[in-house]
C-alpha cells in the first residue's frame, strides 16, 4: 500500500476509527456530550480529509477501489448528510433511557457502508458495502426497543433487506460464472465480446436489479418502505432516505455508465417502465395519507423515479444533474425530517398531519423551513428542488426522454396536491398542542438547511459550475 | 438600474413589513405603502423624463445568473411593461388600503405576502429571459396561495388548493415549453439561451412551433382565464379577502394577457395566426358564457369574479385579431378592467364588512342608507357595462373594431356581449341599492379612507374614459413591434390565411374609420396626430 493510496482511504479510515474509539471511551466513561462531540469532529475530519485527496484524483487501487472526482463528491454528499444527521439526533437520543451512546456507534458503521459504495469498483466491495450499511441499518431502525413499531419496522427491514440482498449476491455469483471476473471494467469489456448475451448473464442482471430495486425502494420492490419509515426514530428516516439511498443510488449509476445499460434495449425499456411506476404508485398512493413519514416515505419512491431519469440519459451531463438532484434532495429531506425529530419527545412523535396545525403561528422559524423543504420537494422556484428538476428536465429533454419527462411532470403537480395539504395545515390557525423547546444545535441545523434550500434555489451557479468542472465519468 | 431598484424595494419592503409586524400592527402597512409609493414615483419619474417611442427598450439590462445554462438576469422595459408597471403599483397602494382595517390578524405577514406577489408580478412585466420570467411566474403562486388560504372567507382552503394546482399544472406545462424552444433554438444555431431577444427569430418546423406555443398559451389561457379553464377564478376570487380579490382581478390576470402579447404573438408568428380562428372563438365563448354565468349567480363576490372572465374574453379576441386597433383596446382594457372590477371587489368587501352576507338576495334599497357607496357603486356597473366616457367603452369599441377587421362574424357575436354586460351589471345595481329592503339593515355610509380610495379610482376611470391617449402613445411603439413580424409573415404567405392577409392589406381604408372612433373619443388633439402617424407606419 503505496502513501497515495493511504492518502486517499484517509476518510474511510477516519470513519472506521472513530467508532472503535467511541467503543473504547464508552467502555471508561459513559458521556453523551463526549461522544457526540467526538462523532461530530471526526465526521467533520473526514469531510476535511476529502480536500486532501482531490489533487491525487483519479486515483485505483486495485482491484476494489476507484477514487475519482465522482466518488469524492459522493463521498462529501453523504458524510455531510450524516453529519446533519447526527446534529437533529442529538436531543432526540438524548431524551432516551439507558443506552444513547452506541447510536454514534452504528452511524458511524452505516455511513461507512454508504461511503464504500460511492467509491466501489469491483462486486466484492460493492457487497460489503451494502451489507454494512442495512446491518447497521436494522439497529437504528429499531433503536427505540420499547416501542413495538419500531421492532417491527426493524424486522420488516431485516427480513426484506436480507431477501434482497440474496437477489443481489446471487446476480452477481451467476455474472461472475459467466465473465469470470468481479470488477466493473472487466465486465464491461466482456460484455461487448458476449453478445447476445446468454441467459445466464440477462438473469443475473436481472436478479441483480431486484436487489437494488429493493434498496432504492423502486416500484414494484417498495412494500417496505412506508412501514419502515414509520416505525424508525425520525432521524434514522432522514438518514435511510438520504445517505442508504444515495450511495446506492451512486454505485447504480456507476454501474449502469461503466456498463454502458442504457445501450441495451431491454434494460432501457424496464429502466423506463421502473421509473413511471415508481413516480405514480409513490406519488398516488402518497395523497391518501395522513401520517408524514408515511407520506415522506412514498415521497421517496418519487423521488427516486425521477432520478432513475438520469440513468438513461447516457451523459456525462446527466451525472452532473443527478449530483446536484441528489445534493438538493438531501437538503430538502432531512429539513423535513428534521422538523419531525426536533418536534418530537420521548414519548410523542410528531408524525401526524394534525400534529402540525398551526405550526406557524406558534414556531414560525421551524415552520418556514419546513415550508421551505416542502416547497423544494415540490419543485417550487425560490427551493433548491426547483432548479434541481428544472436541470433533470433539460438533460431529460436533451436526450429526447420525452415520455418519462413528461410523466415527471404529470406527478409534480399530483406531489404539489400533498405537499399542499401539509403546507396548508401549517398555516392554519393554531391549535393547542404542547410542542417541546427547542435546542440551540437543532436550531442552528435547521437554520444551515433553510439557508441551504434557499442559495441553492435563487443563485445556484457556482455549485453547478464546480460539478461540471469537476465531475466526469 | 431603475428596475433591479424597484424590485429590490419591493422585496426589502416585503421583509421589514414580516419582522416589524411581530410589534405592531401600523408598520407593516406603513413600510408597504411607502415601499409601493416609492416605486410609483419612481417609475412616473422616468416616464416624464423619457420618451417611449425613441428605441424599441427604454432602459436593458444584462447580468449573468446561471451562464452553464445560457440564463441570465435579464430586465428590460418598454411601453407596455411601463403602463402595466403603474397600473400593478397604484393598485398595488390601493389594495394596502382597504387592508388598513380589514385585516386585523398576521398583519405583518399579510404584507409580506401582499409585496411578494407585487414583487412576482412586477418581475413579469419586466423579464426578458424565459427563465427569469418563469421564475417569477413562479414566485407569484406561493404567496398568492397563502393570501387565499390564510385571510380568505369559508372555502378558503379548497379555493386555494384549486388556484395553486391549476396555476402551477399550466405552468409547467409552459415549462416544458421554454426548455423544448431553448433545445429547438440551440440546435438550429448552436447558441444554448433563454434570452428572449436572441429566441425571437427561432426557425422551427410548424408543427414543433405550434406545440411549443400550445405550451405556453396554456399558461397564460388558465390565467386569464380563458372559459374551459377558468373553473379555479370563482372560486379563489369569491374566497379571497378584498385585496387578494382585487390584486387577482386587476393584476395576476393581466399578466396572462401581457404574456400572450410578449411572448405567444412575437415569438410564434405564424403558429399564432393559425391558432387565430380557434382564439378568437374562445374569446367569443368566454365573453357570452361569462356573461350568462354572472347574471345567474347570487352571491355577488362570484358575480363580479364571473364578469372578469367576460371581460378577459374581449382581451383574448383581440388578442387573435393581430391589428394595432385591437391592441391598443387590448391594453386600455387591461387598465380599465383592473380598475373598474377592483373597485366593484373593493365595494362587494365594504358591503361584506358592513352586512356580513354577500348574497344578492338579502340586500336591496341600500342607497337610501348609503348613498356615496351607492353612487359608486353604479359608476363601477356603468363602467362595467362599457358606458361611453369611461374607459371599459373606449377598450371595448377598439376591440370590437379591430375584430371587426380580423373576422366579421366573431365581432358580431361578441358584440353581444355588451348587451349581456349591461343586463347583469343592472342587475347589480338593481338589486343592492334600488329595489325592495329585503333586510332592514343598518349600515354606515363610507369612511373617509373609503372614499379617498374610491375617489382615486373614479378619477382614474373617468380619466382613461375621457384621455386615453397618453396611455396609448406609451404603448404604442411596443405594440407595433409586436406586430411587426406578424405582418412581415402575412405578406409573405397570404395563402396561409387569406382572411387575416386580406383585413390586413385593407387596413389603411379601414383607418379612416379608426381615425374617425378615435377623434369622437378622444378630446385630445394628439389622438388624430397620432393616428395619421400609425397609418405612416402601416
Amino acid at each position: 500500500m503505496t502513501g497515495k493510496d493511504f492518502l486517499c482511504l484517509m476518510p474511510f479510515l477516519i470513519i472506521a476509527i472513530a467508532p472503535v474509539v467511541i467503543m473504547i471511551v464508552v467502555s471508561i466513561l459513559r458521556n453523551y456530550r463526549v461522544v457526540f462531540g467526538f462523532s461530530v469532529l471526526s465526521l467533520l475530519a473526514a469531510f476535511c480529509s476529502i480536500f486532501f485527496i482531490v489533487p491525487s484524483v483519479p486515483h485505483t487501487i486495485e482491484p476494489l477501489f476507484i477514487i475519482d472526482s465522482y466518488s469524492l463528491f459522493f463521498l462529501g454528499i453523504i458524510i455531510i448528510s450524516a453529519l446533519l444527521v447526527t446534529f437533529l439526533s442529538y436531543d432526540y437520543i438524548k431524551q432516551l433511557d439507558g443506552v444513547r451512546e452506541e447510536y454514534y456507534i452504528i452511524i458511524f458503521t452505516s455511513t461507512l457502508g454508504a461511503s464504500l459504495l460511492a467509491v466501489a469498483n469491483h462486486f466484492v466491495l460493492f457487497f460489503l458495502g451494502i451489507e454494512t450499511l442495512s446491518i447497521s441499518l436494522y439497529i437504528l431502525i429499531a433503536f427505540l426497543r420499547y416501542k413495538s413499531n419500531s421492532i417491527e419496522a426493524g424486522i420488516k427491514y431485516l427480513i426484506l433487506a436480507s431477501v434482497s440482498s440474496a437477489f443481489l449476491l446471487f446476480g452477481m455469483a451467476l455474472i461472475y460464472t459467466a465473465f469470470g471476473t468481479m470488477q466493473f471494467g472487466a465486465i464491461a469489456a466482456a460484455l461487448v465480446t458476449h453478445d447476445p448475451l446468454s441467459p445466464l448473464v440477462i438473469s443475473g442482471f436481472g436478479m441483480m436489479m431486484v436487489g437494488i430495486g429493493f434498496k432504492l425502494a423502486l416500484v414494484p420492490f417498495h412494500m417496505w418502505t412506508p412501514d419502515v419509515y414509520q416505525g424508525a426514530p425520525a432521524p434514522v428516516s432522514a438518514y435511510i432516505a438520504t445517505v442508504s439511498k444515495g450511495a446506492v443510488m451512486a454505485i447504480l449509476i456507476r454501474f449502469f455508465f461503466i456498463l454502458r445499460g442504457f445501450n441495451n434495449h431491454y434494460l432501457f425499456i424496464a429502466i423506463s417502465g421502473i421509473a413511471v411506476l415508481s413516480m405514480f404508485v409513490g406519488n398516488i398512493l402518497a395523497i391518501r395519507q395522513k401520517n408524514i413519514k408515511r407520506l415522506l416515505g412514498y415521497s421517496s419512491i418519487a423521488n427516486m423515479g425521477y432520478l432513475l431519469i438520469i440513468l438513461l440519459t447516457g451523459s456525462n451531463r446527466g451525472i452532473q444533474a443527478s449530483i446536484f438532484y441528489l445534493i438538493s434532495y438531501f437538503f430538502t429531506t432531512i429539513g423535513a425530517f428534521g422538523v419531525i425529530t426536533l418536534l418530537s419527545t420521548n414519548e410523542y412523535e410528531a408524525e401526524k398531519i394534525e400534529d402540525f396545525k398551526g405550526l406557524f403561528w406558534k414556531r414560525p422559524w421551524i415552520a418556514i423551513v419546513f415550508t421551505l423543504s416542502l416547497l423544494s420537494l415540490a419543485g417550487i422556484p425560490i427551493t433548491a428542488g426547483f432548479i434541481a428538476k428544472f436541470y433533470i428536465i433539460l438533460e431529460g429533454m436533451k436526450a429526447g426522454l420525452m415520455v418519462l419527462i413528461i410523466s415527471m411532470i404529470i406527478n409534480s403537480v399530483i406531489g404539489l396536491y400533498y405537499y399542499l395539504r401539509i403546507i396548508t395545515m401549517l398555516f392554519s390557525t393554531a391549535s393547542d398542542i404542547k410542542l417541546p423547546e427547542l435546542s440551540l444545535i437543532g436550531n442552528i441545523t435547521l437554520a444551515i438547511i433553510g439557508f441551504s434550500i434557499l442559495i441553492l434555489g435563487i443563485y445556484p451557479g457556482w455549485l453547478i459550475e464546480i460539478i461540471i468542472r469537476f465531475v466526469k465519468m | 438600474m431603475i428596475l433591479i431598484y424597484l424590485i429590490v424595494i419591493l422585496l426589502a419592503g416585503a421583509f421589514l413589513a414580516w419582522l416589524t409586524g411581530k410589534r405592531n400592527h401600523i408598520w407593516p402597512r406603513i413600510i408597504s405603502f411607502v415601499a409601493l409609493s416609492t416605486d410609483l414615483i419612481l417609475i412616473i419619474l422616468y416616464l416624464l423624463q423619457s420618451n417611449p417611442s425613441d428605441k424599441d427598450w427604454l432602459i436593458d439590462i444584462k447580468f449573468n445568473w446561471i451562464p452553464e445554462f445560457g440564463i441570465s438576469l435579464h430586465l428590460a422595459l418598454d411601453g407596455l411593461s411601463l403602463v402595466m408597471l403603474i397600473l400593478t403599483f397604484f393598485l398595488g397602494i390601493i389594495s394596502v388600503i382597504i387592508s388598513w382595517k380589514e385585516i386585523d390578524s398576521k398583519v405583518g405577514f399579510f404584507h409580506f405576502n401582499l409585496l411578494l406577489i407585487l414583487t412576482g408580478i412586477t418581475g413579469v412585466f419586466l423579464s426578458l429571459d424565459l427563465f427569469l420570467f418563469y421564475f417569477f411566474w413562479e414566485l407569484m403562486l406561493v404567496p398568492m396561495y397563502f393570501l387565499i388560504g390564510i385571510w380568505g372567507h369559508e372555502n378558503r382552503t379548497a379555493a386555494s388548493n384549486k388556484f395553486f394546482l391549476y396555476t402551477q399544472a399550466s405552468g409547467l406545462l409552459m415549462f416544458i415549453s421554454i426548455i423544448t424552444l431553448y433545445f429547438v433554438h440551440g440546435h438550429s444555431t448552436g447558441l444554448y439561451t433563454f434570452d428572449y431577444l436572441q429566441l425571437l427569430g427561432t426557425r422551427m418546423a410548424d408543427s414543433t412551433g405550434l406545440l411549443i406555443m400550445l405550451g405556453f398559451l396554456a399558461a397564460f389561457l388558465v390565467k386569464l382565464p380563458v372559459v374551459p379553464l377558468h373553473n379555479w377564478l370563482p372560486d379563489a376570487h369569491t374566497e379571497a379577502p378584498t385585496a387578494g380579490s382585487l390584486i387577482l382581478a386587476a393584476l395576476l390576470l393581466k399578466t396572462g394577457a401581457y404574456g400572450l402579447l410578449r411572448f405567444i404573438v412575437p415569438l410564434f408568428p405564424s403558429e399564432s395566426v393559425t391558432f387565430a380562428p380557434i382564439g378568437m372563438l374562445l374569446g367569443v365563448a368566454g365573453i357570452l358564457y361569462g356573461a350568462k354565468l354572472a347574471f345567474a349567480q347570487t352571491d355577488l363576490k362570484r358575480l363580479v369574479a364571473y364578469t372578469s372572465v367576460s371581460h378577459m374574453g374581449f382581451v383574448i379576441l383581440g388578442v387573435f385579431s393581430f391589428n394595432e386597433l385591437a391592441y391598443q383596446g387590448v391594453v386600455i382594457q387591461m387598465i380599465a378592467h383592473g380598475i373598474s372590477t377592483g373597485a366593484l371587489f373593493i365595494l362587494v368587501g365594504q358591503l361584506y364588512e358592513r352586512i356580513h352576507t354577500r348574497d344578492i338576495n338579502k340586500m336591496g334599497g341600500l342607497w337610501e342608507k348609503a348613498p356615496v357607496m351607492g353612487a359608486i357603486g353604479l359608476i363601477f356597473s356603468m363602467a362595467s357595462l362599457g358606458l361611453p366616457g369611461l374607459g371599459n367603452f373606449i377598450a371595448e369599441l377598439l376591440i370590437l373594431i379591430g375584430a371587426f377587421k380580423a373576422n366579421i362574424l366573431m365581432s358580431c357575436l361578441s358584440s353581444l356581449g355588451l348587451i349581456a354586460a349591461t343586463i347583469y351589471s343592472l342587475r347589480i345595481v338593481q338589486k343592492v341599492f334600488l329595489g325592495n329592503k329585503n333586510t332592514d339593515w343598518k349600515i354606515n355610509d363610507l369612511t373617509l379612507r373609503e372614499k379617498v380610495v374610491s375617489a382615486l379610482l373614479v378619477i382614474a376611470i373617468v380619466w382613461l374614459g375621457l384621455f386615453p391617449q397618453p396611455v396609448l402613445d406609451t404603448a404604442k411603439p411596443s405594440l407595433l413591434k409586436t406586430l411587426i413580424k406578424h405582418r412581415e409573415i402575412t405578406f409573405q404567405n397570404p395563402g396561409s390565411n387569406s382572411d387575416n392577409a386580406e383585413n390586413i392589406l385593407c387596413e389603411p381604408s379601414c383607418n379612416s374609420l379608426c381615425t374617425l372612433v378615435v377623434k369622437a373619443n378622444s378630446f385630445n388633439h394628439k389622438g388624430t396626430q397620432n393616428n395619421t402617424k400609425g397609418k405612416k407606419l402601416i
